[in-house]
């Protein structure tokens, strides 16, 4: 089957300092992908690529069939079909949580405001704050505040999400809500794209699981083979220095 | 006894502040006391209501006073209107009732002729506000335009000998009204990635700024003729207006550059990564954030134009101070430039104090609900 995201040979730069070397990545329609890594490794940089968030110097990416070229007409497009979700939330302070998940829908595939409403209360019901929804951002709490986003980013019913690292600014006590959130969706066959350091989420939920270090993916396998079986010295590094 | 404690903790609390206190007090007496002695029986204050008319509306004919009430009742009526449809505020009870408080009060020492008018503009506000909770966006932006044409219609031709107040307020409005698009659009242009509008804003903001209010207003009155068939006999206020807006669009885009600025850069890619192209960020997300932030620096722009309206009579124009002048000129008032300078001295504080004020309640209404 033809992959929803394709990679080649994927290079780019920060100024002098190389960030992605040569990434190669496959990614099938209903795949959940973690990536993981030390900080610095890329792997943001990685995701952020996938909707040009990030431009990159050398290499392809064709997402969904639409090539990411320096064409605004295919940004654009890649862009209605790609949903993200932000370590830091990233919602509109001055809307209300319904108005910042309307607000993409309305004015982007330009949907009348009964439809984009009905939508995002589904929505808002399905990530348990339905009851939130006049609230505005900030009289949320931090994990009230990323299911928003998970939210507003379904709202535009993509095709593929990306999620880099949604819990880590959130208290410990909110990091559940945010990844039962993620579990669901990931049931419901979404394309997920996620960096995390969560292990137990990436154990549970991925079909695979990437290690990148240094801008490179070092090792990629299932789950249970990347956690208990880690071929690459610096992947068992890495993983015995935060598992446990 | 709660005074004497007062006074005792804020004022004579120790030797050294007891001495300030005394010290002050003797002061304010010996500075004051020449100041309070004039103005209770030496100033002839009954100039004042004498040339009123003078003051609020120039040589302006009295038949052609409609003109200016009619001006007033619409911008009263559709600022209401937007605000109310806008924010979907209700009219407060106290604005009818004053309204009609102030009729009441004001009723005996107008002509009777000017007795409906000052109805109607004192309604004009809360009534636009009532309907404002009912009609949309698109309803109120098409007010905006045609009460912008009505306006323009009703004062082309007729400004020659319009001075006093009204000039003074009327330059201001029409000035502010200008300016804001401008400003924003030379906001737009130097923060956006087109490298032609870049340079072109940078340009002129640096330019306009780098010239005294003056002699953009000298440039303006000569040169604006230029671009207008030379069969037009422009009006200088037209010229005026232009040159007053072209001044401060560049100091109002330096403002919103500056909230511009300071929105998060996650704020740019939450709205890229939904699919919003570069303009509808800009239109959604990116402006009400800055202009929000920057609310207190643009009405306290507006208020500069307010007062600096005081410079067009330079041009030939009567405005507010020229007329006060004009005033103490005729025989029967020499001698009563004081009274009369103060007396526009306040007017200009209370226009300058409304206008803070009502940037403190946009600013409150803006921030509602966020942090």
């Amino acid at each position: 089957m033809e992959p929803i995201i394709h990679m080649e040979n994927v290079n780019k730069w920060f100024g002098a300092l190389h960030v992605l070397k040569g990434i190669n990545l496959d990614v099938a329609k209903g795949e959940v992908v973690v990536i993981i890594g030390p900080s610095g490794s890329g792997k943001s940089t990685l995701i952020r690529t996938v909707n040009r968030l990030e431009e990159i110097q050398k290499g392809r990416i064709v997402v969904d069939g639409i090539e990411l070229n320096r064409d605004v007409r295919n940004i654009d497009a890649v862009r209605k079909e790609v949903g993200m979700v932000f370590q830091s939330f990233n919602l509109f302070p001055h809307m209300t949580v319904l108005e910042n998940i309307t607000l993409a829908p309305r004015i982007v595939r330009k949907w009348p405001r009964e439809k984009a409403e009905k939508i995002a209360m589904e929505l808002l019901e399905r990530v348990g704050i339905a009851d939130q929804a006049e609230k505005y951002p900030a009289q949320l709490s931090g994990g009230q505040q990323q299911r928003v986003a998970i939210a507003r980013a379904l709202a535009m019913q993509p095709k593929i999400m990306l999620f880099d690292e949604p819990t880590s600014a959130l208290d410990p006590e909110m990091v559940g809500e945010v990844l039962d959130a993620m579990k669901e969706l990931a049931k419901s066959g979404m394309t997920m794209l996620v960096v995390t350091h969560e292990m137990g989420f990436a154990r549970e939920v991925a079909d695979r699981v990437i290690f990148m270090d240094m801008g490179e993916i070092i090792e990629e396998g299932e789950p249970d083979q990347v956690f208990s079986n880690p071929r690459h010295e610096r992947t068992q590094a890495f993983l015995g220095r935060i598992l446990h | 006894m709660r005074a004497a404690v007062w006074l005792k903790e804020n004022l004579f609390n120790g030797w050294f502040n007891s001495l300030l206190t005394v010290a002050t007090a003797w002061f304010l007496y010996v500075t004051l006391r020449g100041i309070l002695h004039w103005a209770f029986t030496e100033a002839r204050w009954f100039v004042v209501p004498e040339n009123m008319r003078l003051l609020m509306v120039g040589s302006l004919p009295p038949d052609q006073v409609w003109r200016l009430w009619t001006v007033a009742v619409l911008v009263l009526f559709v600022s209401g209107l937007v605000y109310a449809s806008r924010t979907g505020a209700r009219v407060p009870r106290w604005m009818w009732v004053g309204a009609l408080l102030l009729f009441a009060a004001v009723f005996p020492t107008v002509f009777p002729a000017t007795r409906a008018f000052l109805l109607l503009t004192l309604l004009a506000l809360p009534t636009g506000m009532a309907l404002g909770a009912r009609v949309t966006d698109r309803w109120a932006k098409a007010a905006i335009a045609a009460a912008l044409a009505v306006v323009i219609g009703l004062l082309w031709g007729n400004t020659e000998r319009l001075g006093g107040f009204s000039l003074t307020v009327l330059l201001t409005v029409l000035a502010s009204v200008l300016a804001f698009p401008l400003g924003l659009l030379l906001a737009l242009g130097r923060t956006g990635k087109w490298p032609v509008f870049r340079t072109l804003s940078i340009l002129y903001i640096e330019l306009i700024r780098g010239v005294p209010l003056i002699t953009v207003l000298f440039l303006a009155y000569y040169m604006v003729p230029l671009f207008l068939p030379a069969s037009w006999r422009v009006p200088t206020l037209f010229s005026i207006v232009v040159g007053f807006s072209m001044f401060a669009a560049a100091y109002l885009a330096e403002y919103v550059r500056g909230g511009i600025q300071g929105v998060p850069k996650g704020q740019y890619e939450a709205a890229w990564a939904l699919g919003l192209s570069g303009s509808q960020s800009a239109r959604y997300i990116i402006l009400p954030q800055a202009i929000r932030s920057v609310i207190p620096a643009l009405i306290g722009q507006l208020i500069a134009i307010f007062k600096d309206t005081s410079l067009v009579y330079i041009l030939g124009l009567f405005d507010l101070l020229f007329m006060a002048i004009t005033v103490t000129r005729n025989p029967k008032y020499l001698g009563t430039e004081r009274e009369i300078l103060l007396f526009i001295a306040l007017i200009y504080f209370v226009g300058a104090a409304l206008m803070s004020y009502a940037s403190r309640r946009i600013e409150r209404a803006m921030g509602l609900g966020t942090r």
